[in-house]
């Protein structure tokens, strides 16, 4: 790991010069929030964000993304044969990830690159990708990444992390993939400085800012079936309108639906980012639903992260705490709340109290 | 010591009242759940909640951070319901009486006089760092975080609906909280709607297209609207698919433009949509244009009567128009 100091005037001309190598993302201000764009020229990442509306999930995993096209045209010899599109992504470079969105790459990775099966559109973004972090030096009240497995420097997931302090960027070069960054950016023969004890300050203040915490050390010994007929899912889920929005906003939220549209003789199989609180998630051709019910859907979303998950990977929960569904949530579902509430949840007390009462 | 403020006492008036009637009903058997408020885990954002008994009574409370639409929670429900009501959310039951989705029997509607609904989208954006707390006072708001403090007036970050609402009170109760409010005369709730109307066609179609760009079809705004209660909504369907699934403009725009219409003569400007939105579009534009057409074709306000059907699904043999008889 190499650490060096840049200052404005060379980050201005780095990131410039970075462009040419790779398709440079960057947050920028859109009407009242943050959004990663790709960065034109001189374009500059705009660093005075919290956090993006949105996670820079999307730049690998697009909300509606081709995977092959076809043909029903009966006279042509391809008539009906899928046909995989061009799948073959240049370099990215994404500036300003935050360490909790940086998380949920190698979360999200779990799901998309496993030994039986490799999702060849996911792996491809994200091996051409080159994560650019941007430490917290203060964070929201909503976050609680150091009850989620990082922190405000956290550097899972990320190649290089940048420490703003002031008009000085201390960087962190933390993989080979960032030191070629490093290196387009004319940033490789900097000298190493000694910034540790400027920076170690500075996280401690950033860690101590995160006033938010959850407790998640009793969920891998709780059984499933004890959790999931726990008796607080419907009045939890009452609120709950069952929109996307906390599926969509998620960084590690994962799944999609696969969908054929023909538009005349021709026609697109793509995938879409799909929602478990929909009904028609789990919508059976049978008709059958086997949740059918809102609080079963809303469960499916808790357990999933903070159960499943968590017994099947041994790694953790499937959340890195950036609090964007809490902050987006239309009703305040709050998963800090249910999380507590699972971790917390003790069978026999709660047999005690159904029989007194 | 100074004379306690009479709007703040208001507020805590209404918490306790709304308390009391819901355990009395509770108590008395009238009825079996009381849908109201409960305070939320952040500034601005109050939760719908559910009470079945005393104790959870005891969490209903109300504040200008009650915008949602409660009437959303009552559909085809079997049960005999106490539910809070401000002006819109009784203008909602009322439709959702006259369109069989619940009997007017079955509630039991605590009436809310309303002083408006506090915009929490505006008053997010007009701080760069977190607000940590929002207390109300008389016809003042103090917004605070870690290092500021700043004092509003409500009637400045008042949701856009509630500032042009012209019934602030509610049409149909069993019992009231508090005395009846002033109705407000002195406001035009279609004033952008002139605006758009004076757009010529193109710039119309920039105007929405700019206006539902952000869309991530997430659904919140039809999840939360009291009047979408279709079985399978049109862009859920499956056979045959109306709707594409991507976001594929089209199709957003289809969504947008067909949900607006189903709400034609039915939409009571509650403002639920705009309020759950994540991404802050202002989806009341499309609905907004077809409750003024109706205001201006047949003298009609959804939600005013339980005795009088919406236009669009009445005939009337003295129809002006020769085509439909």
């Amino acid at each position: 790991m190499k650490l060096i100091k840049i200052d404005q005037q060379n980050w201005n001309t780095g990131i410039e010069k970075a462009k040419s190598a790779y398709r440079v993302f960057g947050p920028v201000k859109e009407k009242n929030d943050y959004e990663f764009k790709v960065l034109g020229t001189n374009e500059m990442p705009d660093l005075n964000f919290r956090n993006t509306r949105l996670s820079p999930k999307s730049i690998i995993y697009p909300q509606s993304q081709v995977m092959f096209t076809y043909s029903i045209d009966e006279t042509k010899d391809d008539c009906r044969i899928m046909k995989e599109v061009e799948n073959v992504t240049s370099p990215m470079a994404i500036i300003g990830v935050r360490p909790c969105d940086a998380l949920s790459f190698p979360i999200v990775r779990r799901n998309f690159d496993t030994p039986e099966y490799q999702d060849t559109y996911w792996i491809k973004a994200y091996e051409a990708t080159t994560f650019v972090g941007l430490a917290c030096n203060s964070a929201c009240d909503t976050c609680f990444c150091t009850s989620a497995g990082t922190g405000p420097f956290g550097e899972k997931g990320l190649d290089v992390l940048i420490i703003k302090d002031g008009d000085d960027f201390y960087t962190k070069i933390i993989t080979p993939k960032g030191e070629a960054f490093a290196e387009s950016a004319g940033w490789g023969k900097k000298e190493q400085t000694d910034i540790t004890a400027k920076i170690k300050e500075l996280k401690t203040a950033a860690e101590a800012s995160v006033s938010s915490t959850v407790s998640t050390d009793k969920l891998k010994n709780k059984t499933i079936l004890d959790l999931y007929d726990a008796p607080f899912w419907e009045e939890e889920a009452f609120a709950c309108i069952n929109c996307g929005t906390c599926t969509y906003v998620c960084p590690t939220c994962w799944c999609f639906d696969v969908q054929d549209e023909t538009h005349g003789k021709s026609g697109i199989r793509m995938r879409n980012w799909d929602s478990c609180m929909f009904p028609l998630f789990t919508h059976h051709a049978s008709g059958h639903n086997p949740r059918n019910n809102k609080h079963e859907r809303v469960r499916q979303r808790f357990m999933h992260k903070l159960k499943y998950y968590v017994d099947k990977y041994d790694s953790g929960i499937q959340c890195v705490g950036c609090g964007r569904c809490i902050r987006l949530c239309p009703v305040n579902i709050d998963i800090r709340k249910i999380c507590d509430k699972m971790n917390n949840f003790d069978t026999e007390s709660c047999k005690c109290e159904a029989t007194s009462s | 010591m100074s004379k306690p403020n009479p709007r703040l006492i208001k507020m805590k008036e209404y918490t306790e009242k709304i308390r009391e009637i819901a355990k009395r009903l509770l108590n008395d058997g009238i009825v079996d759940m009381v849908i109201g408020f409960r305070k939320g885990t952040l500034p601005m954002m109050n939760q719908p909640h559910i009470a079945t008994c005393t104790d959870s009574a005891d969490e209903l409370m109300w504040d200008s951070n009650c915008g949602l639409n409660l009437a959303n929670y009552v559909t085809d429900r079997k049960e005999k319901i106490g539910i809070v009501a401000k002006g819109c959310d009784s203008r909602n039951l009322v439709t959702h009486v006259i369109e069989n989705k619940i009997k007017r029997d079955q509630l039991y509607i605590i009436g809310i006089p309303c002083s408006g609904m506090i915009d929490h989208h505006k008053i997010t954006a007009m701080f760069d760092t977190d607000i940590t707390s929002v207390k109300e006072s008389g016809e003042s708001i103090t917004i605070s975080g870690n290092d500021f403090s700043k004092k509003l007036i409500k009637q400045d970050v008042l949701c856009e609906n509630c500032a042009a609402c012209t019934h602030r009170n509610p049409v149909e109760y069993d019992e009231l909280v508090a005395d009846l409010v002033e109705e407000q005369t002195d406001v035009d709730p279609y004033e952008s709607v002139t605006e758009i109307e004076s757009m010529d066609a193109e710039e119309k179609w920039n105007y929405f297209e700019d206006l539902i760009s952000p869309c991530i079809r997430c659904y919140a705004c039809r999840n939360a609207c009291p009047l979408c209660y279709c079985p399978t909504c049109f862009v859920d369907e499956s056979t045959p698919q109306w709707v594409g699934k991507s976001q594929d403009p089209i199709d957003v725009r289809t969504f947008h433009l067909l949900r607006a219409f189903h709400c034609a003569g039915r939409c009571t400007d509650c403002g639920a949509c705009e309020r759950v939105c994540p991404m802050g579009i202002k989806i009341r534009e499309f609905t907004k244009k077809l409750n003024k057409d109706c205001l201006e074709l047949y003298g009609w306000e959804a939600g005013l009567s339980l005795d009088e059907r919406p236009p669009l699904d009445t005939f009337k043999t003295d129809d002006p128009d020769e085509f439909i008889k």
